[in-house]
């Protein structure tokens, strides 16, 4: 079936346009909650628009229980698990792209197969052992379980970086007087820095917003996503709208300032092959 | 005083015979041209002399050094790469002064040495842009720059004029040569284009299949090609190729193609005179053959099959029997396609290869350097 290229278009923009609303209307509905009165989003019919804008709503929740301890937990398992896994990921995709080893292209699928493993079957046998090893419980627990699941993320993407970073300017370096690490950071580094800040957001987003591992692995060391989930039930509608619009905070922001890199990286990286 | 010397030096890439037990000698301040079609090995044979490629098996020596083991940083060399490799984050000064920072040389020394470099080069007013303001043309001046700088022993340069268009490659090649006057470092030079190889080499390695097939001065690799090969690869147009046999005439040896019969000249006639009956592969260029309107007796009845004014002359394909033939001629009179000429080619021009090695026949007299074997 064909359609005229105008049709094409049209359909095309509908299309775009649907996929847009179907994103953003929560978002915003979210957002103008968040800031609505508390006594505006009980009342009914709720005015979609507020009628004025109150920062009511967020500091009752940022003042709740446990929300700012839980707060600096997710920011310091956010940190930690950036750390982890930028130190590991990175000369990962790195050596992915300059290497030619055996298993290569085995270690490129194994990398997407741990993607499909369910994190929910892992989770009594992860518990049970963090409890042996004394990791039940702790920020730093909770950071190497969010490094574990970043760490696909960050070696496809970092892969994608640097494969954009010409081999030969490398070499060039090292016929220049570097060493192989010379080279990498005096040349590589430095060219592929943006990439690897897009790719520390991402990390950190994915921190951030993860929920179960950080649920199932803490009690007391909550993070903000498992404290919000855990506190939902007994909660008030403006501590729910509250919760969510921090939460989208940090991924809105990442996508405005990594959009461009995002798309270079994965456009670059399906070109590639 | 960098010779440069390769020992049978062997690279495999998984079950790919990259470069085949190559021996080469380089003299100091020669200028080396490794001259092959797109996969035979030359740019694999540099980068193991760059130290960028480690050797399977043989040795590397640049000045007498055994460089087999050592880093690219060590072995005081420069390279100049096809794609430039100019680094994008920095300045043209900064990527020419890129090497003598790595080696800590003083501030004011290296703003000195990058100045003189980009003079010779003629890009002493861009040293304050970064590359991706800068043409093609000029990128290549600053990867040439960055490289001589160095005042390295050894410059290696991998097909550095192949991503400039026609008119620039031409200004360049002949700038090379002139830099190469001035700064006299040992080079060693790739390239897929035998103009540029007759242009600038002092001598030219031939490569095909990771071994070198011939190596000579641009000259004779032109003039005594050692295999059909190097014959059909080298020359604007190539050389032609012709199959005949080996005959005796009464007492004489003679050539038969096809029903046409030419005298051989003395010189071949002991290598030759084993060969009676059996098929060789006669060559002779393009330049060597000359055509006349009417078939003379005695000249080689050919059929016009394209005629291609060039300006200063003209350049006709002609069918023989079954071969086709390549012949450049005076551009007065024109020959029209179709049109039955006669071709008389010049006796000591022949050349004559073994039709089932390839290899050329050795002539009786010290005439030609041997071909078929390097040093």
């Amino acid at each position: 079936m064909t359609f005229p290229r105008l049709q094409r278009r049209i359909l095309l923009c509908m299309a775009a346009v649907v996929i847009a609303l179907w994103v953003l209307m929560p978002l915003i509905l979210i957002a103008l909650a968040a800031f609505t009165p508390r006594l505006e989003l009980y009342r009914w019919p709720k005015p979609i628009i507020p009628s004025t804008f109150s920062t009511g709503t967020m500091s009752f929740f940022l003042h709740s229980h446990g929300v700012l301890p839980s707060l600096r937990n997710s920011v310091v398992v956010a940190l930690l698990t950036l750390g982890m896994t930028l130190v590991v990921g990175a000369p990962a995709g790195y050596a992915v792209v300059r290497y030619r080893f055996r298993g290569r292209e085995a270690f490129r699928l194994g990398i997407l197969m741990t993607r499909m493993f369910p994190t929910s079957l892992l989770a009594i046998p992860l518990i049970v052992k963090f409890i042996h090893w004394g990791l039940y419980d702790t920020l730093i627990g909770v950071a190497l379980m969010h490094t574990a699941i970043a760490l696909p993320f960050a070696v496809i993407i970092t892969s994608g970086v640097f494969s954009g970073v010409p081999k030969e300017l490398e070499e060039a370096a090292m016929t220049l007087g570097c060493s192989r690490l010379g080279a990498f950071v005096r040349v590589a580094l430095p060219l592929a820095l943006p990439g690897l800040a897009a790719a520390a957001m991402f990390t950190f987003v994915i921190s951030w917003n993860e929920v179960f591992a950080a649920a199932i692995l803490t009690v007391r060391n909550r993070t903000l996503p498992a404290h919000v989930l855990v506190s939902l039930e007994g909660a008030p509608l403006d501590f729910r709208f509250a919760g969510a619009f921090f939460m989208i905070i940090p991924a809105v922001i990442f996508m405005a300032l990594a959009r461009r890199y995002l798309f270079q990286m994965w456009g670059g990286a399906i070109a590639e092959r | 005083m960098a010779e440069i010397r390769l020992e049978r030096v062997r690279k495999t890439f998984g079950r790919v015979v990259a470069v085949r037990d190559v021996d080469l000698t380089v003299a100091d301040g020669e200028f080396l041209v490794l001259l092959g079609p797109s996969g035979c090995g030359k740019t694999t044979t540099l980068r193991c002399i760059a130290g960028l490629e480690r050797v399977d098996t043989g040795r590397i020596f640049i000045g007498g050094r055994d460089v087999t083991e050592l880093p690219p940083a060590r072995r005081d060399i420069a390279m100049v790469f096809q794609s430039y490799a100019v680094f994008p984050h920095m300045t043209v000064a900064q990527n020419i002064g890129f090497g003598l920072r790595m080696r800590r040389i003083p501030k004011h020394e290296i703003q000195a040495a990058v100045q003189e470099a980009a003079k010779l080069l003629q890009i002493d007013n861009l040293l304050d842009r970064y590359p991706a303001h800068l043409s093609g043309g000029q990128r290549q001046r600053v990867a040439v720059a960055r490289a001589i700088v160095m005042k390295p022993e050894v410059l290696l340069m991998d097909e550095p004029l192949s991503n400039l268009d026609a008119l620039l490659r031409l200004q360049m090649r002949a700038e090379l040569k002139r830099l190469h006057r001035e700064i006299g470092a040992t080079t060693v030079y790739v390239t897929h284009d035998q103009v540029e190889a007759l242009s600038l080499g002092d001598r030219i390695a031939v490569m095909r299949e990771g071994a070198i097939v011939q190596l000579d001065h641009p000259n004779t690799v032109y003039d005594w090609p050692a295999t059909t090969f190097v014959a059909s690869f080298i020359g604007t147009p190539p050389m032609n190729l012709l199959r005949a046999t080996v005959n005796t005439s009464g007492d004489d040896l003679a050539l038969a193609i096809g029903d046409f019969t030419m005298p051989v000249s003395p010189a071949w006639k002991p290598s030759l005179r084993a060969m009676v009956g059996k098929r060789v592969v006669v060559g002779i260029r393009a330049e060597n053959i000359s055509v006349h309107a009417d078939a003379t007796p005695g000249s080689l009845p050919a059929t016009v099959l394209v005629s291609e004014p060039l300006g200063a002359q003209q350049l006709l394909t002609v069918q023989v029997g079954e071969d086709m033939l390549k012949v450049v001629t005076a551009p007065e009179p024109p020959f029209q396609a179709g049109q039955t000429v006669g071709l008389t080619l010049a006796t000591e021009k022949l050349r004559l290869f073994d039709e089932e090695s390839g290899k050329a026949l050795s002539i009786g007299a010290n005439l030609s350097t041997q071909g078929g074997e390097h040093r």
